[in-house]
């Protein structure tokens, strides 16, 4: 495995609902950056990087989560994470959260220039693919909202996945058609987001897919979530796991 | 029907949902156009770049709109057109009703125009005892039926052609049909009539150009065309911000509005309207006037936030990709402006509070942002909305936000900083969930707030040791 760029450590920044819901999707990347020969840290007073009070219009809550994260955060080489819209956060609104402190501003933008979602890190900064990783069975690929319009992610997990041994490819229709998480919306505005997310399994279930993957997990919560009533046997796996198997 | 209703946003979404026509016209709409402008966007020959220049130009022309419309207005004058100034919705409604009334205006045929949407003009031209026709086929249909159009350049998406071809069969007195062409050539016949007899053509403006004094108005009917060249007397109504320096500017912002509205490379009818009919012409009304309204967008420009909204052409590209919409229909947003323009737009118009559901019923899922031929962020002023509505704001009556949810949030920042509350709160809730996970391992049914999630999802529960309580262990 060779890489473009070489780090001394890479810093991972874990989200929330990885660190709670599925805490095996960050030995994963340990596994994956141990692979890769990669030291790594994890500060342990990491909590949110304040997505959800930001996009709930909570500006003065979002801006002490993010004083908070750029305190924690701002020392490392480069911070890496498992969530799209986590690092979307970091990248396109911790500046725009201090536009009237431009010294914070300058911190902000520090961090958010070293700040990569895991799939981007791996193939866009290290110029990594073929991770060696094994897993037999036919995957589709859902597209995060604002991994992929927000941070240009759309080959790399697919260039990823084509270097898994055994694993097979198999595109839904319109991919990069939104889950219907949407945040607190799934929860203010049930109907609407359940109605999204149906479309979304009945594209997955019919790939005959037998794992959906993705690069946040609070997509692929939601996914599982009406997968998982609906009792499909179509398994949600996040794409480090996957790049972690065999 | 234009009562202004985003307070029933949710409940018009719920009663959309459980319309089946609706959901299969919406479906195959989107994925027809929205498809359809993504591709067109592909084939410029000047690459996808093209949009941010259209972008510049809108900009330009919103930053420089004081001497624009000063030089639009001089030019029109010259040209003999006659222009007034509408403050609000109530001003321009009056102006055309004392125009109407000076010019003994009894038939009007109108162009298809948001704007006079959201003015109101229809019924109020009514009450006058005006008649007034819609000639665009859509806009008909809408209103033979006593609705209001839910989509901004597609009204009728909602209905059949079985549901038309009953209303025609009701109205146009014909014999029930659901076959297109028929259906067409009966409004066609029927528009015919009231072309040749109206005394007064209103039309919208797609935008308008300073530097010429003219105003350029697309269609793929013909009926703009048509509505203001056969009567005697022209109105046009346009928004303040619709106004671009240059003829150039046209060309570019003209290419991508066909791209965005419809993926054509260009409108079937394209106009330059630049006053009534010259001596040498044998087309051509009497009298031109055009009303340029404010209704608000003058708060709009003074708002460094939100200015972007009025570069805005009206083209309808993002609710064509909207999943949101695609889900709820234009009639849910309860006003002109529907989709992801309409979400941003209405509550600036008729105030936050009032239509908070419209900026907090989107995903901020983007799509909108990338189907936009002048590449507005309009995620970025949802965000900003929701922002104002947390805070408050006198200026665009926002009381500021929710008791229950500042709650939440204000303890919400009190467990993120401190680390060890946030790790001891995942804990408790990891014990109190065991009670409610099944023999599958999946959480079925949770209390408010998190209710309406497990009505139609289950949830993970989670796990017994976080992943930074491992990683601590093994350090």
């Amino acid at each position: 495995m060779k890489m473009k760029t070489k780090f001394p450590k890479v810093t991972l920044f874990v989200q929330c609902l990885v660190n709670g819901l599925s805490p095996e999707i960050g030995d994963a990347m340990l596994k994956i950056f141990q692979k890769l020969n990669l030291p790594v840290d994890c500060p342990l007073d990491q909590t949110c990087c304040g997505q959800p009070a930001f996009n709930s219009g909570y500006r003065k809550q979002a801006r002490a989560a993010a004083e908070r994260f750029i305190r924690i955060f701002e020392g490392a080489e480069v911070i890496v994470s498992p969530s799209g819209s986590c690092a979307h956060m970091i990248r396109r609104y911790y500046p725009v959260l201090f536009d009237e402190a431009p010294r914070w501003r300058a911190r902000a933008e520090a961090v958010a220039a070293k700040t990569f979602e895991l799939t981007q890190f791996l193939v866009d900064v290290l110029g990594v693919e073929d991770l060696g990783a094994r897993f037999n069975g036919r995957i589709t690929v859902h597209d995060s909202c604002q991994a992929l319009r927000g941070l240009g992610i759309r080959e790399q997990p697919r260039r990823l996945i084509a270097h898994v041994a055994g694993a097979e490819l198999a595109e839904m229709r319109d991919p990069d058609r939104c889950c219907g998480f949407g945040g607190s919306f799934a929860v203010k505005y049930p109907e609407i987001s359940a109605a999204m997310v149906d479309d979304k399994v009945r594209t997955i279930m019919a790939t005959d897919a037998d794992v959906v993957t993705g690069v946040d997990l609070s997509c692929l919560t939601n996914i599982q979530g009406r997968l998982s009533r609906l009792k499909s046997t179509v398994r949600v796996m996040h794409i480090a796991e996957l790049l972690a198997s065999g | 029907m234009n009562t202004i209703r985003p307070e029933d946003y949710t409940s018009a979404a719920r009663k959309a949902l459980k319309d089946r026509v609706l959901q299969k016209a919406l479906a195959d709409f989107q994925d027809r156009l929205g498809k359809g402008t993504a591709r067109a966007y592909r084939e410029l020959p000047e690459g996808l770049g093209l949009r941010q220049t259209a972008h510049d130009i809108r900009m330009q022309a919103v930053e420089n709109l004081d001497i624009l419309l000063e030089t639009l207005v001089e030019n029109i004058r010259e040209n003999g057109g006659r222009v007034i100034f509408a403050k609000d919705a109530h001003a321009a409604v009056t102006a055309c009703i004392d125009i109407a009334r000076r010019h003994e205006v009894k038939q009007v045929v109108k162009g298809k125009s948001m704007v006079t949407e959201e003015i109101g003009l229809n019924p109020a031209l009514e009450a006058e005892g005006i008649e007034v026709t819609e000639t665009d086929l859509g806009e008909y249909i809408v209103q033979l039926a006593g609705e209001s159009p839910s989509h901004i350049i597609a009204p009728a998406i909602h209905k059949t052609r079985e549901q038309v071809g009953r209303l025609f069969a009701e109205k146009l007195g014909i014999p029930y049909t659901s076959d297109p062409p028929t259906l067409t050539r009966a409004a066609r016949k029927a528009l015919r009539q009231k072309f040749l007899t109206a005394d007064m053509g209103v039309s919208g403006c797609n935008m308008a150009c300073a530097e010429t004094g003219h105003i350029t108005t697309v269609s793929n009917e013909g009926n703009i065309r048509m509505a203001t060249t056969l009567p005697r007397v022209h109105v046009a109504f346009m928004g303040m911000e619709r106004v671009t320096a240059r003829l150039e500017d046209h060309d570019v912002l003209f290419r991508l509005l066909a791209r965005g509205a419809a993926a054509q490379h260009m409108a079937g009818y394209v106009s330059y309207i630049g006053g009534p009919r010259a001596k040498d012409q044998v087309d051509g009304p009497d009298a031109f006037y055009l009303i340029i309204i404010d209704n608000g967008r003058s708060k709009i420009l003074a708002d460094p936030e939100f200015r972007e909204i009025l570069y805005c052409i009206r083209c309808a590209a993002c609710l064509n990709v909207c999943p949101v919409y695609g889900k709820i229909g234009g009639h849910s947003y309860g006003s002109a402006y529907s989709g992801p323009v309409g979400a941003v737009v209405t509550p600036l118009l008729v105030g936050i509070d009032r239509a908070k559901d419209l900026f907090l019923g989107e995903t901020l899922c983007g799509a909108c942002k990338d189907a936009c031929p002048v590449d507005i962020d309009l995620p970025r002023m949802l965000l900003a909305l929701r922002a104002r509505l947390v805070t408050g704001d006198p200026t665009w009556q926002s009381s500021g936000g929710r008791l229950g949810e500042k709650v939440f949030y204000s303890a919400w920042s009190a467990a993120i900083r401190n680390h060890r509350l946030y790790e001891g709160i995942q804990r408790t809730v990891g014990l109190t969930q065991k009670t409610l996970t099944g023999t599958d391992g999946m959480i079925h049914s949770l209390p408010y707030p998190l209710k309406g999630w497990t009505r139609s999802r289950d949830l993970k529960p989670l796990a017994s040791k976080s992943f930074l309580s491992r990683w601590k262990e093994i350090q």
